[in-house]
Order: C-alpha cells, then structure tokens, then sequence
C-alpha cells in the first residue's frame, strides 16, 4: 500500500519533470556542474595528493633504520650502533617475514679514496649494499648503464655504480661505465651512474656516493687479507673484523667488541658475518608503525631476545618527514573538501533559483491541483520529490561528466588523478541532501499559495 | 433535506483597515440534480459565492451544508479532500496540464485520492469519462492538439472522475466560440437529465444561463432571485 503511493507520487514527479524538458535541463545543470566539479577535483586532487606524498616518501618518509644497539665497555658507553649483531640474514628474513615491509638491505659503510687515472676524491658515502637499496631509497632510476645484480653480490665482484658527483669529478664528462677506478686502491669496474637525487634535508650531498655489493667492501676492500673469492654470503669464515679501514693492512677497529659480561648476558653464535645497518622501507607512511613492530619481533625472534629492555638493534624512522608528510595530506584532504563544499552551495542555490521560478511559472497548475483536493502536504511532497529526483539525476549526470572530465586532465595533461569511489557515493548523498535542502523552501512557497488567487494568475 | 444548504452566509475581506464585505447574508438550497446558473455581474460576489461554494475558501459567518454536514468551519486539508471527493471544476480557460496527453488529465485528481485503486481501474475509469464526452478518439492528445470544445470536454471528464455530488462550472463557455460553446452546454444538459449530476454554473452570459432549470442572480453581496424556473426567461 505504502510503496503503491510512494509508485504513484514518484511518478507524479516523473511526469512533470518531462512535461518541461528545458526547465529540466536547466535545473539539472545547476547540480550537474556542482557534482561534477566536487567529482572532478577530488579526483584530481586526491591524484596530486598521492603524487606529493609519493615525492616526499622518495625523500625518504618510509625508510626505517635498523641500526645495531650499543655496545658498552667496562662502563663506557660506545654509542648507538656500536655493537655488531645484525646480519645479512637478519635483512633476509625481514624481506621475506615482515609484510608491511616493501624492500629491505643491509649497508656495509666504508670510507676512502677512490682514484681514477691522475684525479682522486674522497666520497662521502661508500656504500656496500644489495640492489634492493635502490629500492629502499627510491632510486631505481639510473642516469646510465645498470645496478649491479645478486649474482655480483653473491661473487663478490668487483663493480659498482657512482653517484653524479663522483662521475663529475673523476671522469669530467666523459662516459664512467666499464671504466676501472680504484676505490681504497682495489680495482671497481663502474657499471652505472646514478641518478642525480640532490642535497638531503641535512644538506649533505646524495649525489657523492659509490655503491657496491657488500661482500665485496666487507670482504675485499674491508679486509683486503681475506682476498679469496668465497661466494656466499652465509660463510663464517669471516671473523667479526672491522667493516672499515682508512688505511690499508691498519687493523684499526672502528667498532668496540661487547664486553664479556655483555657477551654473556646476550648468548649468541660466536661467529657470523655482522653488516653495520639495515636500511628497509614500509610499504606506506600508514604502515611504518607496523614495520616497526613487525620488524622487533622478527629481530628479538632471531636474536634470542626475552627482554625489550636487552634489545640488540634499534630502529630509527623519520619521524620529521612523516610529520610534513601526513600534514600535507591532512591539508589537501581539508582544502578539497572546501572547494567541493563551495561547488556544491552554488549548485544548491541555482536548483533554488530554478524551482522559485518554476513554482511561480506553475502557480495554475498547483491551484488546479489544490481544486481538485490535492492537500497542501501533497503540493509540498509534490515539489520536495521533484527536486530530489532532478538533484539525483544531475548528481549522476554530474558523475558521468567529473570522472569524464578527469579523464580527460588525465589524458591531455598528463596530471595524475584518482577515481573516488567515497566521492561518488558522498556525491550522491550529497546531491539528495541539496535537493531536499535548497528544494525544500520553493516547495514550501508552492504549498503555501492560496488556491482561489492560483488559480486566477495569470 | 436539500444537497446544498447556505444559511446566511456572510464574506468579509479585510484590506488593511478598511472591510469590504462581499457577500451579505446569502440563503440558499440546492437539490440533488438540479441545474442552476449562477448570475450577475463582475463584482456582484458571485465568484465568491462559487469559492465558497466549492469549498476552495471559507465564509466569514453563517452555515454550509453539503450533504447534510456542516463544513464552513472545517480545517484546509478536511476541504481538500471534499474539494476531491465531492466537487468538480470545470474552468473558463479549462486549466489542463501542459503537455500531457488527455488521459493523464482524467486522471490526474485520481492521485489525491486515499482510496487505492489499482492503476488499470483508474485507466478504465478515465477511458469510460473520455468515451462519455465523447473524445474516445483523443485519449492520448495533448491539449495543445485539442480544440477549445474539445479540451473543455477533457476537463468535464476531469471533474466527473471521482463521482462528485456537484459539479462547478466557471464560466464553462467564456473561452470558446458560440457553436462549441452550445455543444458545451449540451453535453452539460445531458449528463443533468440522463446522470442526475447537480450541476452550478457561473456565468453572466444569459444565454448560457438559457439552458439550465434555474438561475439565481446575485447583486451587490445579496440573491435578488432564486426562484426554481423552467426555460429562458430571466
């Protein structure tokens, strides 16, 4: 019975919504332009939104540092990351065990001269690593030749890929690639160069770095005693000697041994092959808090650990970065929101303007309709249905022509955009609500007309 | 006891300050199945009396009784849905609805209704009203394709579509030449004697009032004669 009245009003307003197909359109176009306005910038913006907070991850608002823990002497501490306990196993097992981890690799730091024909420098980085760093940072995107593969990394080859300074500096322009330079006087063939990436947000030059696989600086440049070629990274022929040298045959240790009190309260395999840091990064900003958690537990898992408060590794993340970043989608989010809040009143009041005028255009025919025993409620229903269905059928014409007109930004200016489904469906509601809102006075206006003095306009 | 019973009803506007009273004490009975014009010049109030009579407005004192209830007192929506199930109207520039074929016309009032009926028994009834004007062949014109006569014709079997007690016509024929304008009046002869429809009529035409059973004529707010009379004269 309810629906067959609800049938009947829903099609009372069909009928007279096409009895006047231009006033229609007219009304429509009002919420057509809004919604598709609303439709479009939240595509638009939530594509730019992603695209900033893209660029400000690959400056690194994802990466999380795990760093080796303290180690202490006889009283006196040595510092964050002056113990040796992760491994390249450790890093092998976060990438494969921590799924809110999108890549992870483990950094082997050393730092030298490096020598080409009658020029030489001193970078400030060089990094021995995985491929998988380029990942970490962001960076796969060579300016020229390629990374350097696992298979390097497993061999230990003697390759590696320079940053633009360095392949300013030492090779002037001409081609770096299968050139041999010297790095700590051992022979590197450089297979890529970098990209250029800048001064970081410390203002330290990214660009002067040199990348090699880490068995190569750990095991050849590190150590340049233990010059065989012993592939795998899992040997332990390797002692915990010192990642580093300034000189060459110097057995200057960079790093202090845990103390033997340490040593035993902290059992562990004796011998194993330690990497200075792991540099991983979580899929998104959202996820950090869960890299880190997932990361500890694996670490306390592999290291033996019961007690937080023995931890041997601590995780660093970039918490200013993260800041900027989430602040900089909080105030897009706001600003879209605005725009599309502004969009949607103008199209409200134009749908107002439109029905005032078609109230007052149809001002016989609602006294006719009160002649013939229509109630006041009915006219008021009558017209309040009426804008709801024009305001639905623009806000769906609105949708068709925002995704459309996104597309077509998409298409000829090459700006990244992104479908909202939450837009669509807000869009909707949204458009139901303007109707009954901005619709409501014109109807109530309509209800309200004496039907004697209606039916007599002219 | 009588289909329309008026005791003496008054009207009353107020403009501003000053009170301009319209009707001044009108008595009046009308049987069932009668056919009355209702006459007089503009102004005289007999518009007024129509909308009172119609129950589209309210008179400032007396009684109304329309099939023996009194309604001069009722609340809007109670006219309203006398206004539906009660009356009909028939206008002198017919009101139809734009763009809308004559069927929907019919049945337009039908949607106001509270009793349901079934969407194909609304259709047949409108059919059977447009058959009985006869604009069989017209169902689905648009008025705009319609003649004069024909379009009053559509609006006839608008008012007719709820069984009404009385039927109102406002100057049925002002709108429309003398020859459509006698089918009119013929066809509103026809549905008096052979349905036993009470039918008003407003007019101040006398040869429209020609046709009915009894004319009332009413001057300056009050009836100067309301006798009962068979044929022309006035």
């Amino acid at each position: 019975m309810r629906l067959f009245r609800i049938m009947r009003i829903l099609r009372t307003a069909l009928r007279a919504i096409r009895r006047n197909p231009m006033r229609t359109a007219l009304t429509m176009l009002g919420i057509i332009i809004g919604v598709g306005a609303v439709i479009a910038m939240m595509e638009i913006g939530s594509g730019s939104s992603n695209a900033i907070a893209k660029t400000i991850a690959r400056m690194g608002a994802n990466t999380l540092l795990v760093l080796p823990g303290a180690a202490t002497s006889g009283g006196i501490g040595f510092g964050a990351g002056s113990s040796m306990t992760l491994t390249p196993q450790d890093c092998e097992a976060i990438i494969r065990d921590c799924p809110a981890v999108k890549s992870a690799a483990p950094l082997v730091r050393a730092r030298g001269q490096v020598v080409y024909q009658d020029r030489n420098w001193v970078p400030m980085s060089i990094f021995g690593t995985t491929a998988d760093y380029l990942k970490v940072r962001d960076w796969t995107d060579l300016a020229q030749g390629e990374i350097f593969t696992d298979k390097d990394v497993r061999n230990s080859t003697k390759v590696c890929i320079i940053g633009q300074t360095i392949a300013r500096e030492l090779f002037q322009g001409s081609s770096p690639i299968g050139k041999e330079m010297r790095v700590l006087n051992i022979s590197f063939k450089v297979v890529g160069v970098l990209s250029s990436k800048g001064a970081n947000m410390m203002g330290m030059d990214q660009d002067d770095i040199i990348l090699a696989p880490w068995t190569t600086i750990k095991f050849r440049v590190g150590s340049s005693s233990s010059s065989s070629s012993q592939g795998s990274s899992s040997s332990s022929s390797s002692t915990s000697s010192s990642p580093s040298q300034l000189y060459p045959n110097s057995q200057t240790s960079l790093y202090p041994v845990p103390s033997e009190t340490q040593a035993m309260d902290n059992p562990q395999l004796a011998r194993f092959t330690n990497v200075d840091q792991i540099v991983t990064a979580a899929n998104s900003t959202a996820e950090i808090p869960q890299a880190i958690d997932q990361i500890t537990a694996l670490l306390r898992e592999r290291h033996r650990i019961r007690n937080p408060k023995d931890d041997d590794f601590n995780i660093r993340n970039m918490t200013e970065m993260t800041n900027a970043l989430s602040s900089t989608t909080t105030l897009m989010t706001k600003l879209l929101l605005a725009v599309a809040l502004i969009s949607l009143i103008v199209g409200g009041v134009g749908i107002m303007n439109i029905m005032l005028v078609s109230v007052t255009e149809r001002t016989r025919e609602i006294g006719l309709r009160m002649a013939v025993g229509a109630r006041a409620k009915d006219i008021l229903r009558q017209f309040l249905i009426e804008a709801i269905v024009l305001c639905l059928a623009g806000g769906i014409m609105g949708i068709a022509l925002g995704c459309g007109g996104s597309y077509l930004v998409t298409y000829f200016l090459r700006w990244p955009t992104e479908t909202s489904m939450a837009a669509i469906v807000a869009s909707v509601i949204v458009s139901a609500s303007v109707g009954i809102v901005f619709g409501y006075y014109p109807a109530w206006k309509a209800s309200r007309l004496d039907p004697i003095e209606a039916l007599r306009y002219e | 006891m009588e289909l329309i019973e008026l005791k003496n009803i008054c009207k009353t506007y107020y403009m501003g300050d000053i009170d301009v009273p319209v009707l001044k004490g009108i008595t009046l009975s009308i049987g069932k199945g009668e056919f009355v014009a209702l006459m007089g010049a503009s102004g005289s109030g007999k518009s007024t009396l129509m909308n009172i009579l119609g129950c589209l407005d309210h008179p400032t004192s007396g009684e109304y009784w329309l099939e023996q209830r009194e309604i001069s007192k009722v609340s809007a929506d109670e006219r309203a849905y006398l206004r539906n199930h009660k009356i009909g109207f028939v206008f002198q520039n017919f009101n139809l609805l734009a763009r809308t074929s004559a069927l929907e016309n019919v049945m337009m009032p039908l949607s106001y209704t509270r009793e349901h009926l079934s969407d194909s028994e609304v259709k047949q009834r409108a059919v059977e009203l447009l058959n009985r004007v006869g604009l069989n062949d017209r169902l689905h014109y648009e008025p705009s394709k319609l003649s004069g006569g024909q379009q009053q014709r559509v609006a006839v079997a608008r008012a007719l579509i709820n069984n009404p007690s009385v039927l109102f016509a406002d100057e049925p024929t002002g709108n429309l030449d003398s020859k459509t304008s006698e089918e009119v009046l013929k066809m509103l002869q026809k549905l008096n004697t052979e349905e036993n429809i009470t039918i008003i009529v407003v007019t101040h035409d006398p040869n429209v009032a020609r046709h009915t059973q009894r004319q009332i004529h009413i001057h300056d707010g009050l009836i100067v004669n309301g006798q009962t009379s068979q044929g022309g004269s006035q």
